[in-house]
């Protein structure tokens, strides 16, 4: 068996998995968000706010950015190490993502729970 | 080059086809060091292409089939010059061999009980032919033999054999003593020259179909095993009997498998008649390889061949339906349609009688040990060389091979070598090393090449010698064509042994594994030559149109032929099997 | 007709280079790519390729033709120019080049022996053999027919980035061909060792073997039942 400790689960299947139901979770999201603006008779603010402000849509929106990030982080996990042969460039590529990702998912729970 | 690398083995296992890997895997599951010396890639041997399955009494499709029903078939196919000692010990023991294959993990087709599929293949008859036909060949749908051989290279790897893949073996290495202590072999990827130390050198080196023209057989099958017995000076036997396959594709050779006819396809002249109902009222187009071949020639001269030539019959499959085709004959499909353009779904196949199988080879006893004779005519075994498969000659398929039997003589008798070195080798079998001169010798034919640096083309050559064997010793034969066949080989000698070398480099030079493979033709074609004339009389695959009839009296016997005298000497066959009564010879009719 | 053959040699060559033929062809005969190879060696004795059966069984000729993997042996020239004038002959892509159309195909057969390609059964053997339904071995067709060409895998770019690592689809097809066989008991051992994010996941299911495979096998079929079966197991 091959090991590989940075892979997001370090497990095959794990990780093919979380991709899975991320996909699934983000689409979900998208379309909620979508059909939710197609609804709306007019934008605005007080209207955006509100949504946030909703206990459930903070939960759903934390589960979207934690699936973001999941989803993100294996798929750029395969491409790096498919493509970036020099280990020096392909572990500063990944922790780069890794720090971007991290600032994402900070940012949106502050900004979600600054509502 | 004097002072070339070592390699040690117990046994060295020159081929790695079905044989091969068979006695490979006994002995390096017995924990021997044990090496095979495959100029291909195992799995691309020629055993990859055997089609119809292997023919075993295993009482799948019959409850009550008897092994002592598959000698008698074996006996009597073989036109009564098969060792009967060696058809019982085959046809004994192949059930066994077979049921080991299964737990090897060979993906047989499997009847409704679960049990190994087995469909009726020419010659197979019930008891001791008054029963009827009997369906007795084990497939693994139309690709058995890939199955089988990928089958025994996956149990290799589990057992751990050494494979020297893509090494060529050159010439065989015997001592003081003449016994043979391994071989010389070159790395086909570095070029790189080796000596292969071995108490026990094997020979599974296949057939050589390549000596003629128009053949079924692979692009490897060059007789290399035969060709470096010979120019080691050992005997080989009954190199006269050659079976033309009935159904190989018009114009490019390849087999359809006699399977096709098992399952109920039968040939059809240009007027669309059954015509093997005349030639074998009973088999019809089961009948021996040999009658069915000789009538399809003999419909071909009668002009009633098929196509604007009338050179080839046809062989109709579509009545079969498309289902039990795709089921059962998937195989034959995919290579009508490519090699034939024909659909046999909708359409026949054209085919014609060509070159399948060398019965001949190195003649061994039922332990793969290689036999010659001693100044009375006595068996003396060779120390330190074995042979099994289509190398060998144990004798078991005489002047005619039934279908099915090349895969059982294969694992039974690759399993024996196997058993016979393994005995052997505990027994502390020794011998004296092999000096540097005894090595250089073994060099020989391979440097005599390199020094050319002029001379006629390898591909050119052995064209000619392809041609010829064709036309002067084909399904027919004639005593006064034969001669003349035999002149064109001693210019054909001379020209071998101009070739020049046009690429001398070393990484992966097929252009001196070509040139290397040319002088095996040449030493096969002149023995089948050489003892084709000299055999008076017509048996088996063996047919003289100037001696018309089987003649018990003088030729009830196998021809020797030693390359130092190039002529024949006979040798007795034996009729003494142990447990059964001897199958007395009879007229032989289908 | 023109022919354009991938050339190297590393005794003589620094850099491969491609080589121009021109060659007669019979007339009225459509020839596999096989026979152009052929009668170029007569030409040309310094030309170097695999080849055996020539009949598409054993799988030696894997080449790439025309940009497409194929078996030489059974490529008809016609399909293989499909209505353009030359032919371009190079080997198969991925693996190192040894000479010529020969490639060194180590990693390929490492893979192939990584997933432990014999059966496994730690139960005694029965006298006979051991019984299996024809509906059970029916699961064993399109699996157990792989020549090990290598068409497969050297079309597939997840394994020519990593071939060291993902098994790649030929492996991968053999690999199911022994957890789907009745007689086999070692399916979870067989599992474990593909659990891996390499070994089974870096398919990405473009079907580039699908669309190659000489012998009409589909490996990603095969792949996806694994990716089912580890699932189950593992949750």
């Amino acid at each position: 068996m091959v090991r590989n400790i940075t892979s997001f689960t370090g497990n095959g299947v794990a990780d093919w998995l979380v991709q899975r139901v991320s996909a699934v979770i983000l689409a979900a999201y998208t379309v909620f968000l979508t059909l939710w603006f197609l609804a709306l008779p007019e934008w605005s603010y007080e209207a955006w706010s509100g949504l946030f402000a909703q206990g459930w849509v903070k939960v759903f929106t934390l589960l979207a950015i934690l699936s973001f990030v999941a989803h993100a982080w294996i798929g750029i996990w395969t491409a790096t190490t498919d493509y970036l042969k020099n280990t020096t460039v392909r572990v500063l590529v990944q922790l780069t993502v890794i720090l971007v990702l991290f600032v994402y998912l900070i940012l949106t729970f502050d900004a979600v729970w600054g509502v | 080059m004097s002072n070339i690398r070592t390699m040690d083995f117990d046994a060295v296992i020159v081929g790695g086809g079905g044989a091969g890997l068979r006695a490979a895997l006994q002995l390096a599951e017995s924990g021997f060091k044990t090496a095979v010396v495959s100029k291909v890639f195992p799995t691309r041997s020629h055993t990859v292409s055997a089609q119809g399955g292997i023919t075993c009494a295993i009482a799948s499709s019959d409850p009550n089939d008897d092994w002592r029903w598959h000698m008698y078939d074996t006996v009597k196919g073989s036109d009564y010059i098969g060792d009967q000692e060696a058809i019982e010990y085959m046809c004994s023991v192949g059930p066994q061999a077979v049921f080991e294959l299964d737990h090897m993990g060979l993906p047989f087709s499997r009847t409704e009980n679960g049990r190994i599929y087995q469909r009726p293949f020419g010659g197979q008859s019930k008891d001791f032919g008054k029963g009827g036909q009997a369906a007795r060949t084990c497939a693994a749908a139309d690709r058995t033999g890939h199955a089988l051989l990928h089958t025994l290279y996956q149990g290799n790897l589990k057992a751990g054999t050494n494979f020297l893949n893509e090494w060529y073996a050159m010439d065989l290495v015997k001592n003081q003593d003449g016994a043979v202590v391994g071989v010389t072999a070159i790395c086909i990827e570095t070029g790189e020259m080796v000596y292969l130390k071995a108490k026990a050198t094997v020979f599974a080196t296949g057939g050589a179909g390549r000596i003629y023209a128009s053949t079924t057989n692979a692009l490897i099958n060059t007789g290399d095993g035969i060709g470096m017995a010979l120019r080691a000076g050992f005997p080989v036997q009954d190199m006269e009997m050659w079976q033309f396959h009935p159904t190989g594709i018009h114009g490019a050779g390849t087999l359809v498998t006699e399977g096709c006819r098992g399952e109920g396809g039968y040939l059809v002249n240009k007027d669309g008649e059954r015509f093997m109902e005349r030639y074998a009222p009973n088999a019809k187009d089961l009948a021996g390889r040999d009658v069915v071949a000789r009538s399809m020639i003999l419909e071909l001269l009668e002009g009633r061949g098929c196509g604007p030539e009338g050179d080839h019959v046809y062989l109709k499959l579509d009545h079969l339906g498309e289902k039990v085709l795709n089921e059962k004959l998937p195989g034959i499909l995919e290579l009508s349609r490519t090699f034939a353009h024909a659909d046999p779904v909708k359409e026949p196949i054209p085919v014609v009688p060509t070159c399948h199988y060398m019965m001949g080879g190195i003649p061994t006893n039922i332990g793969g040990q290689a036999l010659r004779q001693d100044k009375d005519d006595k068996d003396q075994i060779i120390d330190g060389l074995y042979a099994c498969g289509e190398a060998a000659c144990v004798s078991v398929h005489g002047a005619n091979r039934l279908g099915g039997n090349s895969l059982l003589d294969l694992v039974v008798f690759g399993r024996a070598a196997g058993l016979a070195i393994d005995k052997s080798l505990r027994e502390g079998y020794e011998t004296r090393a092999a000096s540097q001169s005894d090595i250089e010798a073994a060099l020989a034919t391979v440097q005599a090449i390199e020094s050319r640096t002029k001379g006629e083309k390898v591909a050119d050559v052995r064209k000619d010698l392809q041609n010829t064997m064709q036309l002067y010793f084909g399904v027919f034969r004639e005593g006064k064509s034969m001669q003349e066949g035999r002149k064109k080989l001693e210019t054909l000698r001379e020209r071998v042994n101009n070739v020049a070398l046009e690429d001398t480099s070393k990484a992966f030079n097929t252009a001196r594994i070509e040139a290397l493979e040319l002088t095996n033709l040449l030493e096969v074609a002149e023995a089948t030559a050489i003892a084709a004339e000299q055999r008076t009389e017509s048996r088996g695959a063996h047919a003289r149109e100037d001696f018309t009839e089987r003649d018990d009296e003088n030729w009830l016997c196998h021809t020797m032929y030693y390359p130092a005298e190039k002529g024949i000497r006979k040798r007795a066959v034996n009729f003494s099997p142990t447990t059964v009564d001897t199958f007395e010879p009879m007229v032989r009719t289908y | 007709m023109k022919v354009s053959v991938y050339r190297y040699n590393p005794e003589a060559d620094r850099k491969p280079y491609m080589q121009d033929y021109t060659l007669d062809l019979p007339e009225g005969k459509d020839l596999m790519v096989l026979d152009v190879l052929n009668l170029l060696k007569e030409q040309d004795a310094t030309l170097s390729y695999r080849r055996s059966c020539r009949e598409g069984v054993c799988g030696s000729d894997g080449m790439n033709i025309n940009g497409r993997n194929g078996l030489a042996c059974i490529t008809p020239l016609s399909q293989a120019l499909n209505g353009k004038s030359s032919l371009v002959v190079r080997p198969l892509p991925g693996l190192p080049v040894v000479r010529d159309l020969v490639i060194d195909m180590s990693l390929f057969y490492q893979q192939y022996e990584k997933i432990k390609p014999y059966l496994q059964n730690d139960e005694p053997a029965p006298a006979i053999e051991r019984l299996q339904s024809p509906e059970d071995r029916a699961k064993l067709d399109g699996l157990y027919e792989c020549i090990l060409c290598a068409c497969c895998s050297t079309s597939c770019p997840s394994f020519w980035w990593n071939p060291e690592r993902f098994v790649g689809p030929a492996g991968l097809l053999q690999a199911y061909r022994f957890l789907a066989d009745s007689r086999d008991t070692a399916t979870d051992e067989r599992l474990a060792e593909l659990d891996d994010p390499f070994s089974v996941f870096r398919c990405r299911g473009i079907m580039n073997c699908v669309n190659v495979c000489p012998k009409g096998l589909n490996p990603t079929r095969a792949i996806g039942h694994i990716r089912s079966m580890l699932l189950k197991n593992a949750t």
